[in-house]
C-alpha cells in the first residue's frame, strides 16, 4: 500500500519508550494519516517534519489520545495505549504541549503551571520544581500573577513548555514550539529543550523549522501526506539532498 | 423612605434565590457552553421532591429543624442525581456534534419535565413501611396514596418555615420576615462556597481549565468528564436550595414554575454576563430589585415586561452582559 521508507544511516540505541504502528486517522472523510510507524526510545529527541496538512499534529494528537485512531498501535514502555484517553495518559508519563501552545488565558500563570502538575500528590516537590520552571524562564517569575492570556506570544510558549514539565514527563510532545517567535526566543526555547532532554526525557518534536528540529534531535522522520517517506538521524537527513530541497529551501 | 427599604429588602430575598438558579446556567455554560434550559425544570422536580419529603415527614417533623435539613438534603440530593443522569444520557453523547443538536435536546427535556410532571399517575395504598430507628424505636410511615407524577394542578407548600416578623421598624412600616433572613443566609452562604469552590481549590480550577477547552484541559490529566458530570450536580443542587426557598416564600407550586423561575434566573444571568459567577449574582439582585420596585411603584402586570426591558437595555449598552467581555465565537 505505502511506499517503502528511505532510511539514511544508523539510529543511536536508545531503549524503546514509544512505538506507533501502522497508525491511521481520520476526520470523517478525510484520511490524515494512513499508516504512520515510528519510535521514540528512552532519552531520546526525535524530530517530526513535513508539509503543511502532512499529519504532523494529528500524529502527535493520535499519540497522546486527544483523537482516536481508526487503525494502529500505539504502546508506551510495552504497554499498549491505543485507546486510553489523554488524561489517562498523563499519569503514565505522557506530556503534550499541544499545537498553538494551548495555555488557559482565563487563569494566571501560577495557576496553568499549577495544572501542569495536576495530578501529582507531592506538593513540596511541584513547588520546587516549578522554580526551577522559573530558572529556565524567568520572566515567567515576574508574570506570575498575571492572567496567562497577557502574555506575549513567546511567554506562552515558554509558559506551555514549563506547564508540560511540571508534570514529570517521561515524553515530551511538542507542537512548533517555535511558530511565530522572535530567533532570540527560538534560540532560549531550543537550549532548554536539549538541557530537559539531556536529563533523560524523551522528546517528540513537531517542527516548521526543519534546519533547527533536526540539528537538534537525534533521529528524525519525514512526513508526506500522512505517511512516512524518509527516515535517519537528525544530521544524515540535514544533508540528505531531498530534504534540503523540499524543507530547507534550497 | 420606610417603604423603598421594604422594597429593597423584598428585592434583595427574590434576587438572591434568582441568583441561586442562575449560578446553575452560568456554571454548566461555563463548562460546555451549552445554555441548559432544562435547569429550571430541574429546580421543579426538586421543590416536588421536597413537598414529597415534607409530606412524608408529617406536620410535626417537617417544621422541626432536622425536618428542614432532611426536605433540604432530599431535594437537593435528588437534583444532584437528576443532573447527573440528564448530563451522562442526554447531553453527553452529543458533546461532539453541533451545539444546536444539544440546546434543543435541552429543551426537550424541559417540556419532558414540565409537562411530564402535569399527568396524574398515583397508586392507591394502602403503603406501610418503618425504618428501623438505632435506639429500638422506629419511624412508621402510612399512606393512603403514592403519588408518582402530581398532576396539573397547584399545591400549596407546606410552612415548613413558620412566618415569623423577626424585625419591624417604625408603626410596621418595614416588615423583615424569618424566612427572607434565612433564606438571604442560605443563598449568600452557598454563593460564597461556590465563590471559594471555583476560584481557590483544584476542583474549580480544573472547572475553569475544562470551561477555556476541555480538550486542552484532558492534556493536563484532568477528568474531563467527572469534572462536567460534577457541575451538573452541583448546579441542579443549587437550583433545588433555591426552588424550596422560592416555595416557602410562594407558597404555590405547579410543574410550570421551573419554567418561569428558571427563564427569569436565565435572564439574570445573561444580564450578569453568561459563563461569569459574580455577573450571574450581580444580575439576580438587579432584576430581583428591578421587579420588586416595577411591582411596588407601579404594576405587577409590567413587571415581566419591564424584567425583558431591562435585559434588552443591558443587552443594546454591554452585549456581553454587565461583565461578560463578548468574544468571537470559537471554533
Ligand atoms: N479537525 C479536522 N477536521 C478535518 N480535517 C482535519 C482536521 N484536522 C486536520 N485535518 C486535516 O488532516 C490533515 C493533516 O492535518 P495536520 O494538522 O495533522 O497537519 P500538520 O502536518 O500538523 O500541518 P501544519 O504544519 O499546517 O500544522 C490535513 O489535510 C488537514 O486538513
Ligand atoms: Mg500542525
Amino acid at each position: 500500500m505505502s511506499e517503502p521508507v528511505k532510511v539514511l544511516g544508523e539510529r543511536r540505541a536508545f531503549a524503546p519508550l514509544l512505538t506507533v504502528e501502522g497508525l491511521q486517522v481520520r476526520y470523517g472523510a478525510i484520511q490524515a494519516l494512513r499508516g504512520v510507524s515510528l519510535q521514540v526510545g528512552k532519552g531520546e529527541m526525535v524530530a517530526l517534519i513535513g508539509a503543511n496538512g502532512a499529519g504532523k499534529t494529528s500524529t502527535l494528537r493520535a499519540v497522546s489520545g486527544m483523537l482516536k485512531a481508526s487503525a494502529g498501535r500505539i504502546t508506551l514502555e510495552g504497554k499498549d495505549t491505543t485507546s486510553l484517553k489523554a488524561h489517562q495518559l498523563v499519569p503514565r508519563g505522557m506530556a503534550h504541549a499541544p499545537e498553538g501552545r494551548g495555555i488557559f488565558p482565563n487563569l494566571t500563570v501560577v495557576e496553568n503551571l499549577e495544572l501542569g502538575a495536576y495530578l501529582r500528590k507531592d506538593t513540596a516537590q511541584v513547588l520546587q520544581d516549578m522554580e526551577k520552571g522559573f530558572t529556565l524562564f524567568p520572566v515567567l517569575k515576574e508574570r506570575r500573577r498575571q492572567l496567562a492570556g497577557t502574555l506575549s506570544g513567546g511567554e506562552q510558549q515558554m509558559l506551555a513548555i514549563a506547564r508540560a514539565l511540571l508534570s514529570k514527563p517521561q515524553l515530551l510532545l511538542l507542537d512548533e514550539p517555535s511558530l511565530g517567535l522572535a530567533p532570540q526566543v527560538t534560540e532560549t526555547i531550543f537550549r532548554t529543550l536539549r538541557e530537559v532532554n539531556a536529563t533523560g526525557v524523551s522528546v517528540l518534536l513537531v517542527e516548521q523549522n526543519a534546519h533547527l528540529a533536526l540539528n537538534a534531535a537525534h533521529y528524525g522522520y519525514v512526513l508526506e501526506t500522512g505517511e512516512v517517506v524518509m527516515a535517519g538521524p537528525g544530521k544524515a537527513l540535514l544533508d540528505s539532498p531531498e530534504v534540503r530541497r523540499a524543507y530547507l529551501g534550497e | 423612605m420606610s417603604q423603598l427599604l421594604q422594597h429593597l429588602i423584598n428585592g434583595l430575598a427574590s434576587g438572591t434565590i434568582y441568583a441561586l438558579v442562575a449560578l446553575g446556567y452560568t456554571m454548566v455554560y461555563g463548562v460546555l457552553k451549552l445554555i441548559n434550559f432544562a435547569h429550571g425544570d430541574v429546580m421543579m422536580v426538586g421543590v416536588y421532591m421536597g413537598y414529597a419529603s415534607a409530606f412524608a415527614l408529617g406536620r410535626e417533623a417537617q417544621r422541626s429543624l432536622w425536618g428542614v435539613v432532611v426536605i433540604f438534603a432530599v431535594a437537593m440530593g435528588g437534583c444532584a442525581l437528576l443532573g447527573f443522569l440528564i448530563e451522562r444520557f442526554a447531553y453527553r453523547p452529543l458533546r461532539e456534534k453541533p451545539r444546536l443538536t444539544a440546546l434543543i435536546t435541552a429543551i426537550g427535556i424541559s417540556f419532558a419535565l414540565s409537562y411530564g410532571f402535569q399527568l396524574d399517575v398515583s397508586f392507591d395504598g394502602p403503603f406501610d413501611f418503618s425504618i428501623a430507628g438505632r435506639r429500638g424505636g422506629s419511624f412508621d410511615f402510612h399512606f393512603d396514596r403514592l403519588v408518582l407524577l402530581p398532576g396539573a394542578s397547584p399545591r400549596a407548600f407546606p410552612e415548613i418555615i413558620a412566618p415569623t416578623e423577626w424585625f419591624i421598624l417604625g408603626d410596621r412600616d418595614v416588615v423583615l420576615w424569618n424566612w427572607q433572613v434565612i433564606s438571604l443566609l442560605i443563598a449568600v452562604s452557598l454563593m460564597v462556597a461556590l465563590q471559594f469552590l471555583v476560584y481557590r481549590t483544584r476542583f474549580g480550577k480544573a472547572m475553569r481549565a475544562v470551561s477555556w477547552d476541555h480538550r486542552t484541559a484532558a492534556l493536563m490529566g484532568i477528568p474531563t468528564d467527572r469534572i462536567i458530570s460534577l457541575t451538573f450536580m452541583l448546579s441542579s443542587a443549587l437550583a433545588a436550595g433555591a426552588g424550596l426557598l422560592y416555595a416557602i416564600k410562594d407558597t404555590s407550586v405547579t410543574p410550570l414554575m421551573g419554567l418561569y423561575v428558571g427563564l427569569k434566573a436565565f435572564v439574570a444571568a445573561v444580564i450578569g454576563g453568561i459563563g461569569n459567577v459574580p455577573g450571574a449574582v450581580v444580575g439576580a439582585l438587579l432584576l430581583g430589585l428591578v421587579e420588586e420596585f416595577v411591582v411596588g411603584y407601579a404594576a405587577s402586570t409590567w413587571r415581566d415586561a419591564v424584567a425583558f426591558g431591562f435585559l434588552i437595555l443591558v443587552l443594546l449598552v454591554k452585549p456581553g452582559g454587565l461583565f461578560g467581555r463578548v468574544a468571537a465565537e470559537k471554533v
